[in-house]
């Protein structure tokens, strides 16, 4: 393992601790979806995307957009630990008067380049700057996460038909295959049949990876696409919960509201993550 | 007296003048289109710059979204499509991608009510004006003729935000002079009388003339007001003339129902409650006809608006 895989790995940990003790000081939250996204924010923030945390606005960042809002939380603790803002803020999620809003808010929040919730939008936004990007001749990459419940939205579609015609390889999308929508499986909702089938015939080269397997994220992504080179879609086969055993084996675990018992057995898990 | 006589030039060709000159000028402006461009003369546009007119095919939705996205990065998009699938269509992404996050798209929005004609009833939209103007960080206008257009479209360039420009297609009657200004919050006061005010936008504003000549020629006054900025609307235009007629009729090819009428007894109720009619669609939905016979079958004529005005005792 190379140094940056063990560092995004370190990375990845303190993002999951501390979007943890984020939503437990709250009580209640996206626990399932956050979860499972964490080991890509940190290869994203970690070892792959340019930015400056002084500078959020910096004209030659790297975009993410997180379409799947509900994740808000993960995004926050990966922003407050790169110095966006001050780590303390994250226990102000979802409070009265808080920068720190369920779904992120790009107006309130430094660091967040698109306000998503929505669901199914957050896909045609980033395409729309990968889009704008790629007229100015710029080398800004695009970074998008979307929902596996959320593609159940045809706009998703629409977009991803859009991205592969105008060829907007300087944009990747995630796919977080966690298998979960709010209310049960997809198997049982809305039958995604092959996801890397779909975005082949859709006109995408797929890379189907572990969600939490950092190596293979960063390696899916790392290298910048070029010329005619089609877009890239990664598909994370992740787990909903994914790194904490507690959450990973509850069935219905998109948003959880702590019983006391729910937050003790939270707690365990934060101070094994703490001892690893 | 008001003689009724045509723009030379089509509102769409207005739309077309305008981005092939500015796409030429400004480097950001982005001209996107859902598989209408022909149908908005934009496909000469695009074969002059064709990084910078994007028919981007028939998902509206999604073309919010890249909007937006193109906002974000710096860029000025104006994406035309027909009024009905812009405002019913994306009314969320109008919501969220856009205006909820303070993003600068620009909705040229045509074949405006009626105007929508062979078309019909599934592509008229009498309903728009009022969805959008309950977006908070919305601006709202419905330009009158092809003056007007074309002074707005230049403002818009610099103009931050999210711009909603409701239009017909195809050639408009003649109100304004070239060289004309339009201030956005300002309405066009045509006609001053004292007996009567008729606020209307869009198409209507040439019934409005109409009428208030057939009723000068009875001995009753009217003001006319152009009130093509419907969001923000007026005030004290409105306050002033129902101040001094104590009558308003309000004249709009929409829905009575969330628009001008609305917009304008809401200024009303609050500052000076003064008794109104509505001239406009009542809880109708269209049909195919021609402008003239459909003006007469949903009672948008200069006759209705005489009506109405003699139907205050």
């Amino acid at each position: 393992m190379g140094d940056v895989i063990r560092q995004i790995n370190k990375f990845a940990k303190q993002i999951r601790i501390a979007t943890l003790k984020e939503l437990n000081h709250l009580g209640f939250g996206h626990y399932g979806g956050s979860m499972s996204v964490v080991e890509t924010l940190a290869v994203l923030y970690e070892g792959v995307m340019k930015y400056n945390p002084k500078d959020p606005l910096w004209s030659e960042r790297d975009y993410f957009v997180m379409s799947k809002g509900h994740a808000g939380p993960a995004l926050y603790s990966t922003l407050a630990l790169k110095g966006f803002f001050p780590e303390e803020d994250l226990m102000t999620l979802n409070q009265n008067g808080t920068k720190l809003p369920s779904h992120p808010d790009r107006l309130r929040t430094k660091g967040v380049d698109a306000t998503t919730g929505s669901l199914g939008q957050g896909v045609s936004i980033a395409s729309g700057i990968a889009l704008a990007h790629k007229l100015s001749n710029r080398a800004n990459r695009v970074f998008c996460i979307v929902g596996d419940g959320e593609l159940n939205e045809g706009q998703c579609w629409e977009a991803l038909q859009f991205i592969a015609h105008h060829v907007l390889n300087n944009l990747v999308i995630f796919v977080d295959y966690n298998k979960k929508q709010l209310d049960g499986s997809l198997d049982e909702i809305i039958m995604p049949f092959n996801f890397a089938d779909k975005f082949k015939a859709f006109g995408f080269d797929v890379a189907v990876v572990k969600g939490d397997d950092t190596q293979a994220i960063y390696d899916a992504v790392k290298t910048p696409l070029h010329g005619s080179q089609k877009p890239l879609i990664v598909v994370l086969d992740s787990i909903k919960g994914q790194g904490v055993a507690y959450l990973e084996n509850m069935v219905s675990n998109h948003h959880l509201r702590l019983t006391d018992s729910a937050k003790a057995e939270l707690e365990k898990a934060i101070a094994l993550l703490e001892e690893e | 007296m008001f003689i009724v006589e045509n723009d030379p030039i089509e509102m769409r060709k207005v739309y077309s003048q305008f981005m092939q000159e500015f796409i030429g000028k400004n480097s950001e402006i982005i001209g996107l289109e859902a598989d209408l461009m022909s149908s908005m003369s934009m496909d000469s546009v695009q074969s002059i710059y064709p990084n910078r007119v994007i028919n981007c095919g028939i998902m509206e939705a999604n073309i919010v979204g890249i909007a937006a996205g193109l906002s974000l990065a710096g860029k000025i998009p104006f994406f035309h499509t027909f009024t009905a699938f812009a405002s019913r269509r994306c009314f969320d992404q109008l919501f969220m991608s856009v205006d909820y996050q303070k993003n600068n798209v620009k909705i040229i929005a045509s074949d405006a009510g009626i105007t929508a004609v062979h078309n019909g009833g599934t592509h008229m939209s009498f309903e728009d004006m009022g969805i959008v103007r309950g977006l908070a960080h919305a601006t709202v206008l419905e330009v009158t003729d092809a003056t007007m257009f074309r002074s707005i479209l230049e403002q818009l360039i610099d103009l931050k935000g999210f711009y909603w420009v409701r239009t017909m297609r195809k050639n408009a009657v003649k109100i304004y002079q070239s060289g004309e200004h339009f201030t956005i919050g300002e309405a066009k006061i045509l006609r001053e009388g004292k007996d009567v005010t008729l606020i209307a936008n869009g198409i209507m504003v040439c019934e409005a003339l109409i009428a208030a000549d057939k009723l000068a020629a009875q001995g009753i006054e009217a003001t006319v007001i152009d009130m093509f900025t419907l969001k923000p609307i007026d005030r004290k235009a409105v306050i002033k003339y129902a101040q001094l007629t104590g009558k308003v009729v309000t004249c709009e090819n929409h829905n009575i129902h969330n628009g001008l009428g609305s917009a304008v007894a809401e200024v009303l109720a609050e500052e000076y409650p003064t008794r109104m009619r509505f001239i406009g669609v009542k809880d109708r939905y269209g049909q195919v006809g021609t402008v003239e016979f459909l003006k007469k079958e949903y009672e948008l004529t200069a006759d209705d608006i005489i009506k109405a005005v003699k139907s205050f005792t």
